[in-house]
C-alpha cells in the first residue's frame, strides 16, 4: 500500500489502479484508462513527466527505485535530515491513505447505481424481443394475402391494358378518317402550318397501310388536299408581296411537304433577287445624274440597311432552310451573293466617284466605314462570295484616289501661291508704292504651302483612325502609310514642287520676260529652306502621324534634300543668268549704238554706267533680303584707290606705250599673254553658291564679259577710248564692293580698256588724274 | 575666203598686204548704199560667179562677170520688222543646186531662196540670245547647226523648225563659231569666248548611217563588239576640249585638204592647229 501510494498520487488515478503492483503493468493500465477517458497520451505523460523522468531517485517518477533512493538518502544525508525526511514521508503516506479512502467511498454509490441500470436494461430487452417476433409473423401473413389478391386481379388488368390499346388505335383511326376534312378546313382557314403538321403525322401510317382499300382512299384524298395545299403555298410564295420571313415560312412548309428542295432553292433565290434588285434600283435612282443626290453617308447607310441587310437576311434564311443541300447549295448562294454584291459595288463606286471632287474627307471616311462595316457581317456569313475582300478593295481604291486628289490639290495650291507671288511682285510697279518685302513673301509662300500639306495629312489621317473598321487591314497599316501617304503624297508633292520650280529655268523666256527674276530668287530660297529644314520636318511629321510599319523602301530624306538643293542651285544660277543678261543687254546696247569714232572728249561718265551700278545695287539689296552675305577675299580699306592706281598707271601705261610704234601688236600680245598665264581662267557662266556675294559676282562677271566682247567688235577714236577708260574706272569704283574677289573686276575691266586700245587707231589714254576727277564728279 | 573680197568690206583691216605676195584688186563690191557688211559668202559650188553679202538689214546677191572686173548687184532683199534688224551671219547651203542661203539676225534664223530672194523658212527665237554663227551640214540636206550667246549649239532640221533636233550646252560663254567637218559631218567644231574649242561627235544626226558603222565593226572584230554595237552608234559626245587659247576664240575651221586637221584663232592672235585624235579617226575610217 505504501509503495502504491508513493508511486501514483496523481489526480487522474482511478480507484481500480491500486491492485496492480508491478510498475510497468500499472502504467499500461493507466494508459488504457486514459484512452478510455479520452485523454491523449501526451497529456497523460505530461502529469508524470518531471525534469528527469528516468531518475530512480525521484519519488514521483515512473522509474523510482526505493532501494536506490534509500541508499542515496543514507549516503548523502546527515542523521537529522534523515529523521526529517522520514517523518515527512510518514506524514505523506498518511495523507495518501486518507485520500484513497475518501475516493472509494465517494465512488461506491456510482457502482451500485450502474449495476441497477444494467439489470433493468436486461429486462426491457427481453420484452422487446417478444414483440419483434410477433411482428414478423404478422408480416408473413400480410405477404401471403397480398400475393393471393394480385393473382386474382391478374387477367382483369390484362384486359384493361388491351382495351386502352384499342382505344388509342381507334383514336388514331378516327384522326385518319377525319384527316381529309381537317386538312380542308385548315387549308380554308389558312392555317397552313397546322395542315402540314397533320399531314406529316399521317403520312407514314398511310404509306404503310396503303394496301388496305379504306386507307388508300384516305391517302388519295390527303394527297389531293396536300397538292392543293402545296399549290396554295406556292402561290403565296410566288406572289412575293409578303415579306421575307413569311416567304421563309412558306418555303419551310413546302420543304416539309416534301417538295423538291432544288427547285425551291432556285425559286427562293429568284424571289430574293427580285427584292434585292428593287433595292438596287432605288439606290440607282438616288444616284441619278442630278447633283442633289443624298450625301454619301446617307447613301451608304441606305445601301447598308436596304441592300446589305436584305442580303444578310436572305443568306441567313437560306442557310437555315437549305442546310441539307450541302456544298452545292452554298455555292449557289455564294454565286448569288457575288453577282448582286458586284452590282451593289458598282453603284457604290459610282457614288463614291462623285465624291472624289469634294474636299471633306471625314464624311467620306465615315461613309466608307459604314459601308465596310456593313459588309463584314455577310462577309462572315458568305465567306465564299468574297464580298468583304471586294469591299476592302473598293475602300482601298477610294483611299488611293483621295491621295491623288490631295496631291493635285497641293500642286494647285502651290501654283496658285506662285501666281499670288507673281501678282504681288508685279503690283508695286503698277501701284508705285511699297509692296510686301521679299522676305515677307517668302514667309507667306512657305506657310501657304505648309498649311495645305498639314491639312492634307490630317484629312488623310482619318483613313487610319482606330475607330474606322478598315484601318486595321494590312493595306492601311502598311502600304497606305508608306507608299501612299509618304511616297505618293508628300514625297511626290515635294518632287513636283521642285520640278515646277525647275521648269522656270527651262522656260523659253530666256530673255527674262516670262519669269520675274525676284520669283526665281524667292523660289531658290524656298527650295534651300526646304533642303535645310522643311523637308525633314514634313517627313518627320508624316512618319509620326502614320507609323510606317511597312518595310518597303522609302525615299530617304537626304535624297529629297539633295533634289531640293539642286533645284535651288539651278534657280539661283538661272537668276544670275537672267539678271546678268539684263545688265548685259544694257551694256551691249550702249556700246553698239554709239559711234565711237566721232565721239567728243569725255566730260562725264555715261548714264548707262550709272544705271548699271544702280541696278547692281538694287539686285544686291534684293538678294540681300533672302541670302546671307557670304565670304569675300580680304581687301584693304580703300580698295578702289589702290587698285586703280595700279591699273591705270603702271600696267595700263606699259600696255598702251608700245602701241604707238608700228611693231606694237606683238609686244602687246606677249605682255597680255604673260599676264594671263598668271591669272586664272574665268568661267563666266559658272554655278553659284548660296550667298549674296557669289550671286553678285556671277552677275557682274557676265556683264563685264559682255562689255568686253562688245568693245572688241567696235572701232574707237581717241575720245572713244578715253570714254571707255572713264566708264571702266567708274565701274571699278563702284563694283568692287559687290564681288568676292575684286581682282576679278580689275582683270576684266583692264581687259576692256586694253581691248578698246587695241581697236583704236589713235590710242591716246587720258590722264589717270583727269579720269578720277571726272568719275568723282559724276 | 578670198582676200580680194574682204578688202571691199569696211571691217577688214588692211594688214594682209604685208605678206609675201601682193594681192591684186579684182573687183569691187559697191555697197555704199547699204551700210556695214557683216558677211560675204561665195556660192559653194558652180563657177564661182555668185556672192552673197549681208549688209545691215539687206541681203545682196552679186554677180561677178568673169571677164569684167565689175560686180553687178543681181538682186537683193531686205528684212522687214520692227526695230533695227541687222544680219550677223550667213551661210550658203551646198544642197539644192545652191539655191538656198541661211542668215542669222538677232535670235532668228532665216532661210532664203536666191532665185526669188524670198524667205523660205524662219526659226524665231532659235537661240535665247544673239545668234553668232551657223553652218550647213555638207552631207545631209536640211540639216543646219547654229550657235549663239546663250552658250548653246543647236542642230536644226529646216523642214521642222519648231524644235531643234539636238542641243549642246558645253561652253560657258558665247559660242562664236560652229563648223561641220566637210567629209565626216559627225565631227562638229565650236569656238567660244570662254577660250575653248570643243570637238563633238554628233553621230546620231550625221549623214553617216548607223548600220554602216556597225557592219564595219563586225567585219573587223566579229567576236568582240557584239555588246557594244547596238548603242555605240547613238553616242553623241564631246571628243575633246582644247584649252590652248588664253583669250576668246572667234573662229574655227577645218582644213580643206585634210579632213582631220582644223585650226582655231583667238583674240590674242594665237592660231592653234589641231588634229582629230587618232583613235577616233581610225574608228571612223575602219
Amino acid at each position: 500500500m505504501a509503495a502504491a501510494a508513493a508511486v501514483g498520487p496523481g489526480p487522474g488515478d482511478s480507484p481500480e489502479g491500486p491492485e496492480a503492483d508491478a510498475p510497468g503493468r500499472r502504467r499500461k493500465t493507466h494508459g488504457m484508462l486514459k484512452l478510455y477517458y479520452g485523454l491523449s497520451e501526451g497529456e497523460a505523460a505530461g502529469y508524470s513527466a518531471g525534469p528527469d523522468s528516468l531518475d530512480p531517485t525521484d519519488l514521483n517518477g515512473a522509474h523510482f527505485d526505493p532501494e536506490v533512493y534509500l541508499d542515496k538518502l543514507r549516503r548523502e544525508c546527515p542523521l537529522a535530515q534523515l529523521m526529517d525526511s522520514e517523518t515527512d514521508m510518514v506524514r505523506q503516506i498518511r495523507a495518501l491513505d486518507s485520500d484513497m479512502q475518501t475516493l472509494v467511498y465517494e465512488n461506491y454509490n456510482k457502482f451500485i447505481s450502474a449495476t441497477d441500470t444494467i439489470r433493468k436494461m436486461k429486462n426491457d430487452f427481453r420484452k422487446m424481443e417478444d414483440e419483434m417476433d410477433r411482428l414478423a409473423t404478422n408480416m408473413a401473413v400480410i405477404t401471403n394475402f397480398s400475393a393471393r389478391i394480385s393473382a386474382t386481379l391478374q387477367d382483369r388488368h390484362e384486359r384493361i391494358t388491351k382495351l386502352a390499346g384499342v382505344h388509342a388505335l381507334l383514336r388514331k383511326l378516327q384522326f385518319l378518317f377525319e384527316l381529309p376534312s381537317r386538312l380542308t378546313k385548315c387549308v380554308e382557314l389558312g392555317a397552313y402550318g397546322q395542315a402540314v403538321r397533320y399531314q406529316g403525322r399521317a403520312r407514314a401510317v398511310l404509306q404503310q397501310y396503303q394496301h388496305l382499300p379504306s386507307f388508300r382512299a384516305i391517302q388519295d384524298d390527303c394527297q389531293v388536299i396536300t397538292a392543293r395545299l402545296a399549290q396554295q403555298l406556292r402561290q403565296r410564295f410566288r406572289e412575293g408581296c409578303s415579306g421575307a420571313p413569311e416567304q421563309a415560312e412558306c418555303v419551310e412548309l413546302l420543304l416539309a411537304l416534301g417538295e423538291p428542295a432544288e427547285e425551291l432553292c432556285e425559286e427562293f433565290l429568284a424571289h430574293a433577287r427580285g427584292r434585292l434588285e428593287e433595292e438596287l434600283r432605288s439606290l440607282e435612282t438616288d444616284l441619278g445624274p442630278s447633283p442633289p443626290a443624298p450625301d454619301v453617308l446617307e447613301f451608304t447607310d441606305r445601301g447598308g440597311n436596304g441592300f446589305v441587310g436584305g442580303l444578310c437576311q436572305v443568306a441567313a434564311t437560306y442557310q437555315e432552310l437549305f442546310a441539307a443541300q450541302g456544298p452545292a447549295g452554298a455555292e449557289k448562294l455564294a454565286a448569288f451573293a457575288r453577282e448582286l454584291g458586284g452590282r451593289y459595288f458598282v453603284l457604290v463606286e459610282r457614288r463614291l466617284a462623285q465624291e472624289q471632287g469634294g474636299s471633306d474627307n471625314s464624311l467620306l471616311v465615315r461613309a466608307l466605314d459604314r459601308f465596310h462595316r456593313r459588309l463584314q457581317a455577310p462577309g462572315a456569313l458568305l465567306a465564299a462570295a468574297g464580298l468583304s475582300e471586294l469591299a476592302t478593295e473598293i475602300v482601298e481604291r477610294v483611299a488611293r484616289e483621295r491621295l491623288s486628289h490631295h496631291l493635285q490639290g497641293l500642286r494647285a495650291a502651290f501654283l496658285s501661291c506662285l501666281t499670288d507671288v507673281r501678282q504681288a511682285l508685279a503690283a508695286p510697279r503698277l501701284a508705285g508704292k511699297e509692296g510686301p518685302s521679299l522676305a515677307e513673301l517668302l514667309a507667306n509662300v512657305a506657310s501657304s504651302i505648309l498649311s495645305p500639306i498639314k491639312a492634307s495629312l490630317a484629312s488623310v489621317h482619318l483613313f487610319t483612325a482606330k475607330e474606322v473598321s478598315f484601318s486595321n487591314k494590312p493595306y492601311f497599316r502598311g502600304e497606305f502609310c508608306s507608299q501612299g501617304v509618304r511616297e505618293g503624297l508628300i514625297v511626290g508633292f515635294i518632287r513636283s514642287m521642285c520640278q515646277t520650280a525647275q521648269s522656270f529655268c527651262d522656260s523659253p523666256g530666256e530673255k527674262g520676260g516670262a519669269t520675274p527674276p525676284a520669283l526665281l530668287l524667292l523660289l531658290s530660297r524656298l527650295c534651300l529652306d526646304y533642303e535645310t529644314a522643311t523637308i525633314s520636318y514634313i517627313l518627320t511629321l508624316t512618319d509620326e502621324q502614320f507609323l510606317v510599319q511597312d518595310q518597303s523602301p522609302v525615299t530617304p530624306v537626304s535624297t529629297l534634300c539633295a533634289e531640293a538643293r539642286e533645284t535651288a542651285r539651278r534657280l539661283l544660277t538661272h537668276y544670275v543668268k537672267v539678271q546678268g543678261l539684263v545688265i548685259s543687254q544694257m551694256l551691249r546696247k550702249s556700246v553698239e549704238t554709239r559711234d565711237w569714232l566721232s565721239t567728243l572728249e569725255p566730260r562725264n561718265v555715261r548714264a548707262v554706267m550709272k544705271r548699271v551700278v544702280e541696278d547692281t545695287t538694287a539686285i544686291d539689296v534684293q538678294v540681300g533680303l533672302l541670302y546671307e552675305e557670304g565670304v569675300r577675299k580680304a581687301q584693304s580699306s580703300d580698295s578702289s584707290k589702290r587698285t586703280f592706281s595700279v591699273y591705270s598707271s603702271s600696267r595700263q601705261q606699259s600696255r598702251y606705250a608700245p602701241s604707238y610704234t608700228p611693231s606694237a601688236p606683238m609686244d602687246t600680245n606677249l605682255l597680255s599673254n604673260i599676264q594671263k598665264l598668271f591669272s586664272e581662267r574665268i568661267d563666266v557662266f559658272s554655278p553659284v553658291e548660296f550667298n549674296k556675294v557669289s550671286v553678285l559676282t556671277g552677275i557682274i562677271k557676265i556683264s563685264l564679259k559682255t562689255l568686253l566682247e562688245c568693245v572688241r567688235l567696235r572701232t574707237f577714236g581717241r575720245f572713244g577710248l578715253q570714254q571707255v577708260q572713264v566708264d571702266c574706272h567708274f565701274l571699278q569704283l563702284y563694283l568692287w564692293r559687290f564681288v568676292a574677289d575684286e581682282e576679278l573686276v580689275h582683270l576684266l575691266l583692264d581687259e576692256v580698256v586694253a581691248s578698246a586700245a587695241l581697236r583704236c587707231p589713235d590710242p591716246v589714254p587720258m590722264e589717270p588724274s583727269v579720269v578720277e576727277v571726272i568719275c568723282e564728279r559724276g | 575666203m578670198p582676200k580680194e573680197l574682204e578688202s571691199g568690206s569696211h571691217e577688214s583691216p588692211d594688214d594682209p598686204a604685208s605678206t609675201a605676195q601682193t594681192l591684186e584688186l579684182l573687183c569691187h563690191l559697191d555697197n555704199g548704199a547699204h551700210g556695214n557688211v557683216a558677211c560675204v559668202v561665195w556660192e559653194p559650188m558652180g563657177d564661182g560667179k555668185k556672192v552673197i553679202s549681208l549688209a545691215d538689214s539687206h541681203i545682196l546677191l552679186w554677180d561677178l562677170q568673169a571677164s569684167s572686173s565689175q560686180a553687178v548687184l543681181a538682186s537683193s532683199a531686205a528684212l522687214e520688222g520692227r526695230g533695227q534688224l541687222r544680219f550677223t551671219a550667213g551661210r550658203w547651203s551646198p544642197h539644192h543646186n545652191c539655191t538656198q542661203v541661211a542668215t542669222a539676225s538677232d535670235t532668228t534664223l532665216r532661210g532664203w531662196d536666191t532665185r526669188s530672194m524670198s524667205q523660205i523658212y524662219c526659226i524665231e527665237n532659235a537661240h535665247g540670245q544673239l545668234v553668232r554663227d551657223l553652218d550647213f551640214n555638207p552631207n545631209k540636206q536640211y540639216y543646219l547647226a547654229s550657235c549663239g550667246d546663250d552658250c548653246k549649239v543647236k542642230f536644226w532640221d529646216t523642214r521642222n523648225v519648231t524644235e531643234p533636233v539636238k542641243t549642246l550646252e558645253e561652253h560657258s560663254h558665247w559660242v562664236w563659231s560652229v563648223r561641220y567637218n566637210h567629209s565626216h559631218d559627225q565631227l562638229v567644231l565650236t569656238g567660244s569666248s570662254d577660250s575653248r574649242v570643243i570637238l563633238s561627235n554628233m553621230v546620231s544626226i550625221s549623214s553617216e548611217p548607223f548600220g554602216h558603222l556597225v557592219d564595219d565593226d563586225d567585219v573587223s572584230d566579229p567576236e568582240e563588239h557584239h555588246a557594244e554595237k547596238s548603242k555605240e552608234p547613238l553616242q553623241d559626245n564631246v571628243i575633246a576640249t582644247y584649252e590652248e587659247h588664253e583669250d576668246s576664240v572667234y573662229a574655227v575651221d577645218w582644213a580643206s585638204a585634210d579632213p582631220w586637221l582644223f585650226a582655231s584663232l583667238s583674240y590674242d592672235g594665237r592660231l592653234v592647229i589641231n588634229r582629230v585624235p587618232r583613235a577616233l579617226k581610225y574608228h571612223i575610217l575602219l
